[in-house]
């Protein structure tokens, strides 16, 4: 072990003290007894119960998350298909404009995607309500899940599938049974963004949404607007242990993964 | 064929090509990599396509295959112009130079990829499988992945990959580019095997010229996307076309002169000012005074200590000797300070070597020895 200098000490300390001090203090009031979320009055898991009871915020939750894993497949399935298309498509007439339409949304200003998607659910006369929200979140997240899949597209030997055309596949068969086995990892991370992204989205929702639709990130927007209540308090540490869990286990598979190429690799070496 | 024993289906004006480019050239831009090719391949052949790193090998190999489509010109496979046959629908497959194999899939499922793709019955799919595995002894390796097997185990996966669909033709790109001298050895009559056992026409990429006189059938020589000669690996040697191609193959003196006809295909080549011609036979008709060049192997060259009795004999010294085990070429400089290798058989042991640095030696071949070659 390496022992560490008092600077670094104090560096760290002060570096996760900015970063994790909001949030613990957020997970401990969620378990304060007292209404007022400056007073401590004792451990209490009330807030908890009170949050399952609250219609509102069940409802918003179940929409989120119905919002989030279609716009993230749909953005994955056209993601994917950008960038195959820019990646593999070779040098079609307009695809250095292409590729760098697709990444605009990266870049531009979410009050701007946001705006633009209003007018033009309105001008197609589009209600708003959950399908716009969806709608709206796959046409921003898709130019992420293509940003990662064509770079893990452009390392990828070229040959093994015209092996597979010359093996007799047909061009989607070779994306099917060679492409995209190899780059599902990339396509998993793609749709982990995707979702994640779509998960605490405020500003687009707010846009696209009517009054059938409200998110998480709005209802909590909105509520806080009215003062901060313990029940958010007791919401938001449920989406941190969410995600907590979310990366520890995507981080264990990483890990997991790469073991398990180790041991193949020493397999490999084997004498046989 | 003229009898049973000989395979020469290119001298058999009957014998339909199975492949057949027309006048393909193929531009990548502006860079010519296939120069106005025309080329016939027969067959049950075993094709070799020899020439230096960027002659245009590979890029032929991808046009039968159907990665390339010609500029230019025609490619017929069994009497059809395959240029817009996309890949999957051509009865060709290929031993890619990188092998290609899927990483994903297991050895066994990589052999089966090809086979799943046109047909369902798993049974028969199973029976060919095991029939590739066995043909290239890779049984033992079937469940694993072709990371887990060692370099030249992975080329016979890729081999039996190639050969699962019993292809009308086996396109192999320097497919033993990989392997120890050896090995490669070993693997070069494996193949030469298999093709006999299956019948498959196989054209074979290489850039080393041994490995495609060991394996061919005839041998294609190429210089800049063009072919400078097709024979049998026998005639490459013996009577090259060019001075490229003799000096390509093999060792070779390559002496300059001036020609002049002696009649009944007998010539005089004035080689240096003040020596003697030497004479050499020629089916080919050169003109008083042409510029040519002698073509001899070194292992036609003899050297004696004495003047022999020889039409064309020249003194000189020792320059340097190259022992190789069982032969030596011994460097023998001319009083015109040219340079004539001349190789012998070591039947003796070094101990008793005939002749040391320095010593006055004479070089003589006979007049058929050479090949004259006016390009
Ligand atoms: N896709 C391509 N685009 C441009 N040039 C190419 C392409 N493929 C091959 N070439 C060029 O054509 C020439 C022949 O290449 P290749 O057929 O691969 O040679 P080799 O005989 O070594 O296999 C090389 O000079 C190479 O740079
Ligand atoms: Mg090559």
């Amino acid at each position: 072990m390496i022992r560490l200098s008092p600077f670094n000490v104090v560096s760290l300390t002060l570096g996760f003290a900015f970063l994790y001090i909001p949030m613990v203090i957020l997970v401990i009031y969620s378990f304060n007894a007292s209404k007022l979320v400056t007073v401590w009055a004792g451990f209490s898991t009330q807030w908890y119960g009170e949050l399952l009871r609250n219609e509102a915020f069940l409802d918003a939750a179940w929409v989120t998350l119905r919002v989030a894993i279609v716009s993230s497949t749909i953005a994955t399935v056209l993601g994917t298909m950008a960038a195959y298309t820019l990646v593999r498509g070779g040098k079609f007439f307009g695809r250095t404009l292409f590729s760098g339409m697709v990444y605009a949304p990266l870049v531009m200003p979410e009050v701007i995607t946001g705006l633009s998607l209003l007018l033009l659910f309105i001008g197609i006369g589009l209600d708003r309500g959950i399908l716009t929200i969806v709608l709206a979140h796959t046409t921003f997240s898709m130019c992420f899940v293509s940003v990662v899949v064509s770079s893990r597209l452009v390392t990828f030997d070229r040959s093994l599938e015209e092996a597979a055309l010359d093996l007799g596949a047909s061009p989607f068969e070779a994306f099917r049974f060679v492409t995209l086995p190899i780059i599902a990892p990339a396509v998993i991370s793609g749709w982990l963004l995707a979702f994640t992204l779509s998960l605490d989205d405020l500003v687009i929702a707010s846009f696209t949404s009517g009054p059938s639709a409200t998110t998480l990130p709005m209802k909590i927007w909105s509520s806080v607007r009215l003062g901060v209540s313990p029940e958010i308090n007791a919401l938001s540490t449920i989406l941190i242990g969410l995600v907590t869990i979310g990366v520890i286990s995507a981080s264990l598979a990483t890990k997991r993964a790469t073991l398990r190429q180790k041991l193949d690799a020493q397999v490999a070496a084997r004498p046989t | 064929m003229v009898n049973d024993t000989s395979f020469a289906p290119w001298d058999d004006p009957q014998e339909r090509p199975l492949i057949r480019f027309q006048n393909v050239t193929k531009r990548f831009g502006d860079f010519v990599a296939i120069d106005d090719l025309t080329l016939d391949i027969y067959q049950r052949e075993f094709f070799a396509l020899l020439g230096p790193s960027g002659c245009g090998k590979t890029t032929m190999m991808r046009m039968l295959a159907g990665f390339e489509e010609p500029t230019d010109g025609m490619i017929e496979l069994a009497g059809e112009d395959i240029a817009h046959v996309p890949p999957n629908k051509r009865a060709v497959n290929m031993m890619f130079q990188s092998y290609a194999l899927f990483p994903h899939l297991s050895v066994w499922d990589n052999v089966a990829f090809g086979l799943r793709r046109e047909s369902r019955d798993k049974d028969a799919i199973a029976e060919r499988v095991e029939q590739m595995l066995k043909l290239t002894r890779l049984e033992k390796f079937a469940g694993r992945k072709p990371h887990q097997i060692s370099g030249g185990q992975r080329q016979r996966v890729a081999l039996a990959r190639s050969l699962a669909k019993a292809p009308k033709l086996l396109l192999l790109d320097e497919p033993l580019g990989a392997l120890d001298a050896k090995l490669r050895q070993a693997t070069q009559f494996e193949l030469m095997d298999i093709q006999e056992k299956t019948g498959t026409t196989f054209v074979i990429v290489t850039h080393d010229q041994e490995e495609a006189m060991t394996v061919a059938s005839r041998v294609a020589v190429m210089d800049e996307g063009r072919v400078m000669q097709v024979a049998t690996p026998e005639q490459i040697y013996e009577a090259p076309n060019s001075t490229y191609v003799a000096d390509f193959i093999g060792d070779v003196n390559l002496i300059e002169g001036r020609a002049k006809p002696n009649g009944g295909g007998a010539y005089h080549i004035n080689w240096a000012e003040g020596q003697a011609p030497f004479e050499a036979k020629s089916d080919m008709v050169l003109s008083e005074g042409q510029r040519c060049h002698l073509a001899l192997r070194p292992e036609k060259v003899g050297i004696q200590p004495n003047k022999p009795e020889e039409v064309n004999a020249v003194q000189g010294k020792v320059l340097d000797i190259a022992y190789l085990g069982n032969l030596s070429t011994y460097h023998v400089e001319l009083s015109t300070g040219q340079v004539i290798k001349a190789q012998t058989a070591n039947t003796n042991r070094l101990s008793r070597r005939d002749f040391m640095w320095d010593d006055p030696v004479w070089v003589s071949w006979s007049a058929s020895a050479g090949v004259l070659l006016s390009q």
